[in-house]
């Protein structure tokens, strides 16, 4: 236990309700109670889009997995986490304007409103939310399995009571703040990032001699670490390049991400948040790797890859500092987990039930119904979180990738393609998660086919499946 | 066809931006590969070091990153059209 280390997390933790709180207030404005708990009224501006799309996708992966990966594999690690540099612009520019317009005109509240008015059909939707349950909750435990050992390396506590504190402080401000409290808790996470990333790579450099004096250790124990092909040469630069897919590109795909692409204000708040997030999801994906395999000489023998970043910042810092740093990695994880709870509890409350059960549910119990979805899926996700598995950032990577396997081609084509229909649709969520998951057993076991990331073939079958359903059945032009 | 007076004219916008998308994309990525495994292929001995990174990793990573920021900086401001999105907003 250092008192000196958990008192700036407490206060970080506190101002966080505080916001939350603050946040919640302002829901009581105008525009109704789901567009403003799930998407916080369409009103979010540049900096707070930027920022909230950089926290919901830099994730315990980002600061505690990816860091911990370079420690072990070197510069080819970082070239690969610098693949996610492309997802600051091209999430906006994808979906862009065309998106954010046919929200509105759709009155699209979730990804699956959008998709359901695209394709007038009740079985995506259904479909989608399906995916989404399955997928998001896999991830979300992952991350909450990553927040629970951040607070148990710091604090000493038992994992246990670690994990329950971490999820009263998650629960607590996502279920009375909504959409807006995650963003605003968002922006001012995103800014700790940012502050965090900078004061280690600077510590870490001072405790290592310097880069030039880092390098030569690093030559010095093991040349491939500088490498691009990892510490024991296994990373092909066809495997690395097909993260292109998995973290680059692909990520247009994630419900997540698409939700944050019908929340902002005017395309004045989207160009802004096109330049932020692209130089703030950069500056940190580089130097959080960067510090991860600087860590290498200053801090040998490490052998937990998530545990590197928190001893790392105890190692170099002074308490006090390390408690302010290792707020980020906190700040990472919890931005994620709200995002996705928020997200699950949406694709329950407002497209099964709101959809399927009830659509005529009066306000009062869309609103409880709201609260009390979110609870229960904290506790759920809790009570799976207790037993965490070994590998953290590759169950988050196994959801990322099955759900951009399903949702690429129906969100992208659905935008941009007009004989897009729903059979397309449904063959190519199918043939994608599918193709997804019968890949992943199949590399698990004979290792990658052709040498690149399980993501990439499923991501050609459902593109595939898509043109030839939407042609071959019922081939009727879309009127947008 | 019929509708094409009905096409929208901030949809014309939003393909041309998407399509800028894709092109600094594509852009970005043979930068990042061209340098990474151009420079990173040779010997480990033959290595050059830049600010005391490795030279590959200093042009794929660092300098990449620094370019796509401007690119991105040059883009919102002279290429993005600023349109409406509600459709009341029209007169504005």
């Amino acid at each position: 236990m250092n008192i000196g280390v958990i008192a700036p997390l407490v206060i970080f933790l506190v101002a966080i309700f505080a916001i939350g709180l603050i946040s919640s207030r302002k829901m009581e404005s105008d525009k109704g109670f789901l567009q403003n708990y799930f998407l916080g009224g369409r009103e979010l501006g540049g900096f707070v889009l930027a920022m909230t799309m950089v926290a919901t996708y830099g994730s315990a992966s980002s600061f505690l997995g990816g860091p911990g990966t370079a420690y072990t594999v070197g510069f080819g690690w970082v070239l690969l986490a610098m693949t996610q540099v492309v997802t600051g612009y091209f999430v906006l520019l994808i979906l862009g304007k065309k998106f954010a317009i046919l929200a509105r005109k759709y009155n699209a509240v979730t990804m699956i409103d959008f998709l359901k008015v695209r394709y007038n059909s009740p079985a995506v939707a259904i479909l989608s939310a399906i995916a989404i349950i399955i997928f998001l909750f896999s991830a979300m435990t992952a991350q909450w399995v990553g927040g629970g050992r951040l607070i148990e390396s710091l604090t000493g506590l038992q994992y246990t009571s670690a994990l329950f504190i971490f999820a009263i402080s998650v629960l607590v401000y996502v279920v009375i703040g909504g959409f807006r409290a995650v963003a605003v808790t968002d922006a001012v996470q995103g800014a700790i990032m940012v502050i965090g990333t900078l004061i280690l790579l600077v510590g870490v450099i001072i405790a290592g001699g310097g880069v030039p004096a880092i390098m030569q250790d690093l030559l010095n124990e093991n040349p491939r670490l500088v490498t691009p092909f990892g510490a024991d040469g296994s990373l092909t630069a066809a495997y690395v390049s097909s993260f292109w897919i998995l973290v680059g590109v692909g990520v247009v795909a994630l419900p997540q991400m698409a939700v944050r692409a019908m929340s902002y204000k005017n395309s004045r708040s989207m160009h802004r948040a096109l330049v932020i997030g692209t130089i703030v999801t950069g500056f940190i994906m580089l130097n959080m790797h960067l510090i991860g395999i600087f860590a290498r000489p200053v801090l040998p023998g490490i052998d937990v890859g998530d545990k590197v970043i928190p001893l790392l910042a105890l190692e170099v810092l002074p308490p006090w500092l390390a408690g302010i740093v290792l707020a980020a990695p906190m700040a990472a994880i919890m931005s994620t987990v709200d995002s996705l709870l928020l997200l699950v509890s949406s694709a329950i409350v407002k497209d099964v039930y709101l959809n399927f059960i009830k659509p005529d549910a009066k306000e009062k119990t869309v609103k409880w119904l709201s609260f009390g979805v979110t609870g229960i899926l904290g506790i759920i996700v809790f009570l799976l979180a207790l037993q965490p598995p070994e590998l953290l950032i590759f169950l988050n990577l196994f959801s990322f990738g099955g759900l951009e396997a399903a949702f690429i081609w129906p969100v992208v084509m659905g935008l941009y393609w007009k004989y897009g229909n729903k059979y397309g649709a449904i063959a190519s969520m199918i043939t994608g998660m599918v193709s997804y998951i019968a890949l992943h057993y199949y590399n698990e076991a004979f290792g990658n086919l052709l040498g690149v990331h399980t993501v990439t073939f499923p991501i050609v079958f459902s593109f595939v499946a898509y043109i030839a359903f939407s042609l071959l059945i019922k081939k009727k032009e879309f009127l947008f | 066809m019929v509708n094409k007076s009905n096409t929208d004219w901030r949809f014309k916008i939003a393909h041309r931006e998407a399509l800028i998308g894709v092109v600094l994309a594509i852009f970005n990525f043979i930068w990042w590969f061209g340098f990474a495994y151009g420079l990173g292929s040779r010997p480990v001995e033959e290595y050059t070091y830049v600010l005391g990174l490795p030279a590959w990793f200093f042009y794929s990573c660092v300098v990449g990153f620094i370019l796509i920021s401007i690119l991105v900086i040059i883009i919102a401001k002279f290429f993005l059209t600023e349109v409406p999105f509600e459709e009341e907003e029209e007169e504005l």
